[in-house]
C-alpha cells in the first residue's frame, strides 16, 4: 500500500515561498514523474513527501494517515538519491542490511533479504566490495538494493540517473521500469529530463516556480498540452510556438506544431521557408528553417533519408488537426 | 535541508562551544577594559580609583612607546617580507620534479614543529653565543671578530630566529597554493608563446595572489604576538622590546595593570584591524 | 599530462632542494648531533660533526637535575586534556553547523575565527587573577582549560571544513533508512569523519604542545610543561651545550614525529579551510 495525499501543502525557506499552496494525489502502485526545469520546485516537494524537510502548512498523508509531522525514518518510505549516498566505509552487503539493522530485524532475515535483493539486481558478485570499487551503474544498483529491502510503501528516486551516462542511463531507466512492474510499489520519480519522465511515467506532474502546470500520463500531456509551457517542455525535439500574425490567423495568441506534424515540400506549401542547420541522426533529420512567420526559426523532422542543402528554399504545411492553440495567458484553447 | 527537530538539536549541540568562547572573551575583554580607566596597582594598594583616560595617554606617550611600536613593525615587516619572498621561490623549486621530494619537505617543514622556547634557545645559545657559538667559530675562521648577535646585532637576529620558524609555514600554504594550480593553464599560456618568467609573472603569481595574503593576515596575528622568542634571548633589551612584551612588562613585571591594560586594548585595536582583513577572505571562501 | 624532464635538470634541482632543505634543518640536526657530544666537544673549535664519542650522559644528567619526565608529563597532559576536551565540544559544534547550516552560522563560524585572534596579552592580567581566584595558577585543570579555550575555534573550523566534505544526501539517506539522530551520528557520521578527526586531534596536539605565551605565564612548577622546562635553561645552564641540546632533542622530538604526519592537515587547519 502506498497511496501519497498532498493536501494544501505550501514551503517556504524564510521570506520566498518555494512551493505555493499545492494539492496533489499519488495512487497506490503509480509510477508518477515530477519534471521540471532546475529550479520549480520537484525535488523540494519530493523531499517534503520524505520528511527531509517541513512542511509550511497543509497536510500531507500516507495511506490515509496523517505523516505531516512523522520522522523520516517512520514514514516507511526508502529514498535513492542523485548521488546515490552510499556509506562510503560500509561494503555493499553492509549498505543494503544497514536499513534493516536500524529496524532491528534479526540476522537471519536480514541475510536472506539482502541476498534476494543481490539477486534481483545482479550484485551477488559484489556484495563485499566497497561503493568506491563500484562503476556507476552498480552504485545506483546498490542505493535501489537498500531501498527495496526495506519494502517500503513507495520509493522516491531523486534525479537518480543524472550521473550517468547516456548509454548507461538509457539501460538503467527500462531496469527501474522493469523493477516496478515486478515489485508494483508506489514509485515516485523527480528528473528535470522529459525523455526520462515520458518513457517511464504512469503519471506526470509537470511543474513550474512551484506550481504544478499539468497532471496526466505521457500521452495526454504530449497530445493535449494545457499550456505553453507544457506545450515547450513535453516532447523532443521541442514543439514550435509561434505568435504574432500567422498565430492571430488562426484565432490564437500563441500556435504551437511538433516538428514531426510539419510536412516539407520543395516546390509548395503554406509556409516558405529557407533551410539553416540539419541534424541527421540517421533515421530522421531534423531541419531548422528559417521562414517569415517567426523570428525563431522552426524545427522540422523528416525522414533521415531526405538531404536539403543550406540555404535551400523549401515550403512547410503544418498538419491541422495537430495544431495547437494558446490564448493570450498561455492556456489552451479548445 | 532541514527539519525543526534537527534545527533545534543543532543549536543544543552548537551552545557549548559558542558559551564558552564567549564567555572567554567577553569576560577578561570586560576586565581589560575596566582596568584601563582605574589606576590599578596590585603591589601599591591595588584599585586606586578611577583614572579616566590617564592610562591611554600615559601608554602612548612613554618614552617606550615608539621604540616598541616600531621594533613591533620591524620585526612583523622583516620576517613577512623573508617569509614571503623565500616561501614563494621555495615552493616553487620544491614543485618541480626531483628525487627524494618528500624528504625535502619534510626537512623544509620541520622548523616549524619546534617549540619557540627550544628555537630561541638553540639559536641563542649554540649559534649566536659570541665565545662558543656555532657562528663565533665560522667568523674566527675567516679571521673576523666574533659577533655578539643579540646585542649587538639584536633585531636582525631576531628577525632571522622568527623567520626561521616561519617560513615552513608560507612555503607549504604556498607549495599547496602552487600544486592547485591547473597545469593546463600553463600548457596554455606556454601555447600562447609566454616564457618561464612570464608564466610565473602572469598565471603563477596571480594564482598564488590569495595564497600570500591569507599567508601575510595569519603570521602577522601570530608575529604581533610573538613572546617566547624574545622573553628566552633578550628579555626585551637591546631595543627589542614589542609592542606585547612591553604590555607584558607593565602588568607582570611592573604590576601597573591599568597601564598594562590600555596598552592591551591598543593590541586589541591593533590586531582587529588586521583580522577583519583576514576574515573577508575566509569568509568569502565559506561561500564557495 | 607531466612531461618527461630531461635528467639533467632534475640532478640539478634535487641538488639545490636537497641543498637548502638541509640549511634550513640544520639547526635541529646540529642540536640533536650535540646532545650525544659530551660539554667540551660541544663548544670545540673547529665544530665536530660526527666523530666524536658519543654518549648518553647528557640525557640522563637533563633527567635527574630537572626531572624531565615530571614536564614531559605535563606537556602531555596538557595538550592531550586540551585536545580531548576541544573535540568533544567541538564534534556537535561543527556537526551542526556543517549540516544544519542556517542564517547565521557563517557569523559564529567567523565569530569563533575572531576569538582566535584576540591578542593574547591584552587579556593577560584578567585571566592571570581569575586565576589566582579561582586557584587554578599553576594547575593542570586551568592549563586545559586555557588551552582548550584558544584552540576550540581552529578545532571547529577543521572539523567544519572535514564535516563539510561528507554529503549531506549521505545522513539523509541514513534517516531514511530509520536512523535515529544518535545512529546516524555513530553509524555513519563519526566512521566518515574518523581521517578528518584523527588530523584535527594531531594538529592541535602539536599546537598546544608548542603553546608558550599561557604556559610561561600562568605556571610555576606544578604544571609546568616542556616550554617552561626549556626557558629554564635560558641562563645560566644554557651555556652547557650539550644538556641544553639533551633538554631541547627531548623536547621536540615526540612533536617532530607526529607534526611529519600532520603535514597536509596543517594547511587546512592553520588557514582555517582557506587553503586546502
Amino acid at each position: 500500500m502506498g497511496r501519497i495525499q498532498l493536501k494544501d501543502v505550501t514551503k517556504s525557506f524564510g521570506e520566498a515561498q518555494v512551493i505555493p499552496p499545492l494539492n496533489l494525489t499519488i495512487e497506490d502502485g503509480e509510477f508518477t514523474v515530477f519534471v521540471g526545469p532546475s529550479g520549480c520546485g520537484k525535488s523540494t516537494l519530493l523531499r517534503l513527501i520524505a520528511g527531509l524537510e517541513d512542511i509550511t502548512s497543509g497536510v500531507i498523508e500516507i495511506n490515509g494517515e496523517d505523516a505531516t509531522d512523522v520522522v523520516p525514518a517512520r514514514r516507511g518510505l526508502a529514498m535513492v538519491f542523485q548521488s546515490y549516498a552510499l556509506y562510503p566505509h560500509m561494503s555493499v552487503r553492509k549498505n543494503i542490511a544497514f536499513p534493516l539493522r536500524m529496524a532491528k530485524m534479526s540476522p537471519d532475515e536480514i541475510d536472506r533479504r539482502v541476498k534476494s535483493a543481490a539477486d534481483v539486481l545482479n550484485l551477488t558478485d559484489y556484495l563485499e566490495r566497497r561503493p568506491g570499487q563500484l562503476s556507476g551503474g552498480q552504485r545506483q544498483r546498490v542505493a535501489i538494493g537498500r531501498a527495496i529491502v526495506r519494502e517500503p510503501a513507495a520509493f522516491l528516486f531523486d534525479e537518480p540517473l543524472s550521473n550517468l551516462d547516456a548509454a548507461l542511463r538509457v539501460g538503467m531507466r527500462m531496469e527501474i521500469s522493469e523493477l516496478h512492474k515486478k515489485l508494483d510499489t508506489t514509485m515516485v520519480y523527480v528528473t528535470h529530463d522529459q525523455v526520462e519522465a515520458m518513457t517511464m511515467a504512469d503519471k506526470i506532474v509537470v511543474l513550474q516556480a512551484g506550481y504544478i502546470e499539468q497532471v496526466g500520463s505521457p500521452l495526454e500531456l504530449y497530445q493535449r498540452p494545457k499550456n505553453t509551457f507544457v506545450a515547450g517542455f513535453i516532447g523532443s525535439p521541442k514543439m514550435n510556438l509561434v505568435t504574432g500574425a500567422e498565430a492571430a490567423r488562426h484565432d490564437a495568441t500563441t500556435i504551437g506544431i511538433r516538428p514531426e506534424h510539419i510536412d516539407i515540400s520543395d516546390s509548395e506549401g503554406a509556409w516558405k521557408g529557407i533551410v539553416g542547420v540539419s541534424e541527421h541522426l540517421g533515421s530522421d533529420t531534423f531541419f531548422h528553417i528559417h521562414s517569415d512567420i517567426s523570428d525563431e526559426p522552426l524545427t522540422v523532422r523528416a525522414s533521415g533519408e531526405l538531404l536539403l542543402d543550406y540555404g535551400a528554399t523549401v515550403f512547410l504545411t503544418p498538419r491541422a488537426e495537430y495544431l495547437h492553440r494558446f490564448d493570450a495567458r498561455g492556456l489552451r484553447i479548445e | 535541508m532541514a527539519t525543526k527537530a534537527s534545527r533545534s538539536a543543532a543549536r543544543l549541540m552548537m551552545a557549548p562551544a559558542v558559551i564558552l568562547l564567549m564567555g572567554w572573551m567577553l569576560v577578561p575583554l570586560t576586565m581589560t577594559v575596566w582596568f584601563s580607566f582605574r589606576k590599578y596597582l596590585p603591589l601599591r594598594g591595588g584599585d586606586l580609583g578611577p583614572a579616566g583616560f590617564d592610562n591611554y595617554v600615559r601608554f602612548v606617550t612613554s618614552s617606550s612607546f615608539w621604540p616598541a611600536v616600531w621594533t613591533t613593525l620591524i620585526i612583523v615587516g622583516g620576517v613577512l617580507l623573508i617569509t614571503v619572498v623565500l616561501g614563494i621561490l621555495l615552493a616553487l623549486l620544491l614543485d618541480q620534479p626531483m628525487w627524494g621530494q618528500g624528504v625535502v619537505r619534510i626537512l623544509v617543514i620541520a622548523p616549524f614543529f619546534v617549540m619557540p622556547t627550544v628555537s630561541a634557545l638553540v639559536w641563542k645559545n649554540m649559534f649566536m653565543d659570541p665565545t662558543n657559538g656555532l657562528f663565533a667559530h665560522l667568523w674566527r675562521l675567516f679571521g673576523a671578530e666574533p659577533v655578539a648577535w643579540l646585542s649587538e646585532a639584536s633585531m636582525g637576529s631576531i628577525v632571522m630566529i622568527v623567520s626561521w620558524q616561519w617560513l615552513p609555514f608560507a612555503t607549504l600554504i604556498l607549495l599547496t597554493a602552487i600544486q592547485s594550480l591547473d597545469s593546463e593553464q600553463l600548457e596554455a599560456a606556454e601555447m600562447d608563446g609566454a616564457g618561464p618568467l612570464q608564466r610565473f609573472g602572469h598565471i603563477i603569481l596571480p594564482h598564488l595572489g590569495r595564497a600570500i595574503t591569507i599567508v601575510i593576515l595569519i603570521q602577522t596575528i601570530f608575529l604581533l604576538s610573538i613572546f617566547a622568542e624574545i622573553f628566552v634571548t633578550t628579555g626585551g633589551a637591546f631595543g627589542t622590546r614589542t609592542l606585547t612584551y612591553l604590555i607584558f612588562q607593565r602588568v607582570l613585571e611592573s604590576q601597573n595593570v591599568g597601564l598594562g591594560s590600555a596598552g592591551g586594548v591598543y593590541a586589541i585595536i591593533l590586531a582587529n584591524i588586521v583580522a577583519i582583513f583576514l576574515m573577508r577572505i575566509v569568509g568569502k571562501n565559506l561561500d564557495a | 599530462m607531466a612531461r618527461a624532464v630531461s635528467t639533467q635538470r632534475k640532478t640539478l634541482t634535487t641538488a639545490l632542494a636537497w641543498a637548502i632543505g638541509l640549511v634550513i634543518f640544520f639547526p635541529i640536526l646540529w642540536t640533536v648531533l650535540t646532545s650525544f657530544k659530551t660539554e667540551a666537544q660541544a663548544i670545540a673549535n673547529p665544530p665536530i660533526f660526527l666523530n666524536f664519542d658519543w654518549t648518553l650522559e647528557n640525557y640522563a644528567i637533563v633527567q635527574e637535575r630537572s626531572n624531565y619526565m615530571r614536564f614531559l608529563w605535563n606537556s602531555v597532559i596538557l595538550a592531550g586534556g586540551s585536545t580531548l576536551l576541544g573535540i568533544i565540544i567541538a564534534v556537535p559544534a561543527a556537526w551542526s553547523m556543517a549540516f544544519v547550516p542556517s542564517k547565521r552560522t557563517k557569523d559564529i563560524l567567523l565569530w569563533m575565527l575572531s576569538t582566535k585572534m584576540l591578542p593574547a596579552v591584552g587579556v593577560l592580567y584578567p585571566i592571570y587573577l581569575l586565576f589566582i581566584k579561582m586557584g587554578l595558577l599553576d594547575s593542570r585543570a586551568g592549563m586545559v582549560i586555557v588551552l582548550m579555550l584558544i584552540n576550540l575555534p581552529i578545532i571547529v573550523w577543521m572539523l567544519y571544513t572535514y564535516f563539510r566534505e561528507i554529503p549531506g544526501e549521505i545522513l539523509e539517506a541514513a534517516r531514511m533508512d530509520g536512523a535515529t539522530l544518535k545512529e546516524e551520528l555513530i553509524y555513519i557520521l563519526t566512521p566518515m569523519a574518523i581521517p578528518g578527526i584523527a588530523s584535527t586531534v594531531l594538529l592541535n596536539f602539536i599546537l598546544a604542545w608548542n603553546e608558550a605565551f599561557w604556559t610561561l605565564n600562568l605556571t610555576a612548577v606544578d604544571a609546568a610543561p616542556l616550554t617552561a622546562f626549556i626557558a629554564s635553561y635560558s641562563s645560566p645552564e644554557g651555556l652547557f651545550f650539550a644538556k641544553l641540546s639533551a633538554a631541547s632533542t627531548m623536547a621536540i622530538a615526540p612533536i617532530l614525529i607526529l607534526g611529519w604526519f600532520s603535514q597536509k592537515q596543517l594547511v587546512r587547519g592553520l588557514t582555517f579551510g582557506a587553503v586546502k
